[in-house]
């Protein structure tokens, strides 16, 4: 038991952040609700109660395993580039006027839309990615700066190029329908955009886990210093993780308004850049956790959708306990006291046998 | 165009321009002070959010600005040590940190009002605010007067507290130990510096100003709160600390520079000029400033650059 906790501790601490967030979930709903049992229950089984709360939930995760994935990459070398938000943003607006300017069958026009937002959102993560490799300028600034500018272009561009001014608000042209990815389960909105997502997900282990580049990225994260005397391109590995990140981020955004939203409609930023802060995060920077983990924050998030329509519950119990489980994931030292009581428990054992 | 001009250098543009910018600066100050102590500090979003909150609250069930003010400061300061208590003592990374703070602030704030509101009609709560002021001799002098009188009194303390931070920072011990922080966190603790200290120390002082910048918002600004109605500012001090290189004057400037490029934007929405392409200038402005920082810094004459540099911001701190 203690040999297995030791081996998995990363997983444990990460369970028992789970279940903490949880349990202040089920504490605040008793302090608040004037039915609480019933609340509860919503809030923990309403997800699953019919076909269309499930499909929900992939729905919600489907973009932020995108984003989870891209940032994963990013954070693994220790580069806390936070601006899938902007380059969710942006290639979504530059693929929406790509895709509605050219018309081509379905089989051209899909892979061909992807390939350009790919490459544009590759672009728009070298901007900070080249300035931290060659002048150690943060990207953390450059990339919240960034996400600021992707907002006012992406409005520019929308709304004065490809606004369409027949619907009432301030939308982009429909996409044509060769450009749309098809939704494959009747009645539910799921399209083959989470096919897309799995296997950028798996590609992004196999690259990050079983290839040369993948293991510099890691090393460089975890010691720049030792990467770079151990012959590591240390420069290189930095301009890939930002192109990368950028990409999957970007080819994430224009995936959701084409399998969707069918048209451009965000007049703000949408959230899915920082979402992917938080499932990167859960799931521990490991692309295939990443999956679990978006699927997760889908789950809370419609279990909170479901408090506000049935119980006295508002949605916004979910961003606490979001919020409080990437807390304590993140607090490297939480719990490590008692990892360390069990690290030398374990040693004596064996020494004694 | 000459209308543009016209409707640009009119009093009432300027006096706008004041008032647009004092809820960037007091955050712009939190994020230099952090800055100063060598961290990024992305949670001024959070801080102003729960300060706002908190203010409100306050003000209306005690019916005291006094009373709102401390709750709203120490609100402020608490979020700050929280910050402060996960990176610095439990080991989470500051960035990481920050966004889940972020976000426990948008959620709790929200949360708690519809708790305490029993409902839906969040923008009942009328909360009390900040009076405004005319300075005595200065009102009656023209142009200048009307557009530096008679703004709400957080506006002249959004002022006070660059002149504050400046003497704060260079002029008291913990200034000084701060900066030795910042600039070399090793040789400060060499010298008996507890680093961890001082660098919370800052993170609480960053809660002040971040504080009274939220608390302007929701409580002379407009006399309410609304969900996330931070709305990025936290986000644009970090741009506009970054952009004056985090010192007082250059950070006042920096917050003024977004101040008035945003109410500009509202100025020339009704003529023909693209406001969304000149609202993303001064933060491209801000990357460019920042690369041509950091390539100073990286030149490869690395120590007599950095020498210099700072030589420099001596000099410019004298100035105000």
């Amino acid at each position: 038991m203690q040999r297995f906790l030791l081996k998995n501790f990363d997983a444990v601490r990460t369970a028992i952040a789970i279940l903490i967030g949880m349990l202040i979930c089920v504490l605040l709903i008793i302090l608040v609700s004037s039915s609480p049992g019933d609340s509860i229950s919503i809030f923990l089984f309403g997800p699953f109660s019919s076909q269309r709360t499930i499909a929900s939930i992939f729905e919600i995760a489907t973009p932020i395993i995108f984003t989870g994935v891209a940032l994963s990459i990013a954070f693994q070398a220790e580069q806390f580039y936070i601006g899938a938000e902007g380059a969710f943003y942006i290639t979504a607006a530059v693929g929406t006027a790509f895709a509605v300017s050219t018309s081509m069958p379905w089989f051209f026009h899909i892979p061909l839309i992807l390939l350009v937002s790919g490459t544009f959102g590759g672009l728009w993560g070298l901007i900070p990615g080249y300035l931290k490799a060659r002048f150690n300028t943060s990207e953390v600034v450059t990339a919240l700066m960034l996400n600021f500018v992707a907002l006012y272009a992406g409005l520019y561009l929308i709304n004065n190029f490809f606004r369409d001014r027949a619907a009432g608000f301030m939308v982009s042209f429909r996409l044509p329908e060769s450009a749309e990815l098809p939704r494959f389960i009747d009645r539910t909105r799921i399209h083959w955009g989470v096919v897309l997502a799995i296997v950028v997900a798996v590609w992004a282990y196999y690259f990050l886990y079983h290839t040369r580049t993948g293991y510099e990225i890691r090393t460089v994260g975890h010691n720049p210093k030792f990467a770079r005397f151990g012959g590591i391109n240390v420069f290189k590995v930095i301009i890939i993780v930002h192109i990368l990140t950028g990409a999957i981020a970007g080819m994430g955004g224009m995936v959701e308004i084409m399998g969707i939203h069918r048209r451009f409609n965000w007049q703000d930023l949408p959230g899915q850049g920082w979402d992917g802060v938080i499932v990167a995060i859960i799931g521990r920077m490991h692309p295939l956790y990443v999956v679990a983990a978006a699927i997760f924050l889908g789950y809370l998030r419609v279990g909170g959708q479901q408090l506000r329509l049935m119980s006295d519950v508002p949605f916004e119990l979910v961003l606490v306990i979001q919020s409080a489980i990437i807390l304590l994931i993140t607090a490297r030292a939480f719990l490590s006291q008692w990892e360390a009581r069990m690290v030398i428990r374990q040693a004596t054992e064996e020494a004694e046998s | 165009m000459s209308t543009l001009l016209e409707s640009i250098f009119s009093v009432e543009f300027f006096f706008a321009v004041l008032r647009v910018s004092t809820p960037l600066i007091f955050p712009a100050l939190g994020v230099a002070i952090t800055a100063m102590s060598g961290n990024i500090n992305i949670g001024l979003e959070g801080i102003m959010l729960i300060a706002a909150f908190t203010g409100v609250i306050v003000s209306i069930y005690t019916e005291s600005l006094m009373l709102a003010l401390l709750a709203g400061v120490a609100s402020g300061v608490f979020f700050g040590a929280a910050l402060g208590y996960f990176h610095l003592k439990l080991k989470a990374d500051i960035i990481l940190a920050a966004v889940a703070l972020n976000f426990l602030a948008s959620g709790l704030t929200i949360f708690l009002l519809i708790v305490i509101t029993g409902g839906r009609n969040t923008s009942a709560l009328r909360s009390l605010t900040f009076p405004s002021f005319n300075i005595p001799v200065l009102q009656s002098i023209p142009v200048l007067g009307p557009i530096l009188s008679g703004h709400n009194i957080m506006t002249y303390v959004a002022f006070l507290s660059v002149f504050v931070y400046y003497v704060v920072l260079f002029k008291t011990p913990l200034g000084l130990r701060i900066r030795a922080v910042g600039q070399n966190p090793d040789a400060a603790r060499s010298v008996g510096i507890n680093v961890d200290r001082v660098k919370l120390y800052a993170l609480m002082i960053s809660g002040v100003f971040g504080a009274l910048g939220g608390l302007y918002l929701s409580m002379g600004y407009v006399s309410w709160f609304s969900r996330d109605m931070v709305a990025g500012r936290g986000f644009i001090a970090v741009a506009a600390a970054t952009m004056g290189g985090n010192l007082s004057f250059g950070t006042l400037l920096g917050s003024m520079l977004f101040g008035l490029v945003n109410t500009a934007t509202i100025y020339i929405s009704s003529l023909d000029i693209p406001s969304d392409l000149v609202q993303s200038i001064p933060y491209l402005a801000t990357v460019i400033v920042l690369a041509i920082y950091s390539a100073r810094n990286f030149a490869p004459r690395k120590r007599r650059a950095v020498s210099t540099h700072h030589g420099e911001n001596e000099h410019h701190e004298k100035k105000p």
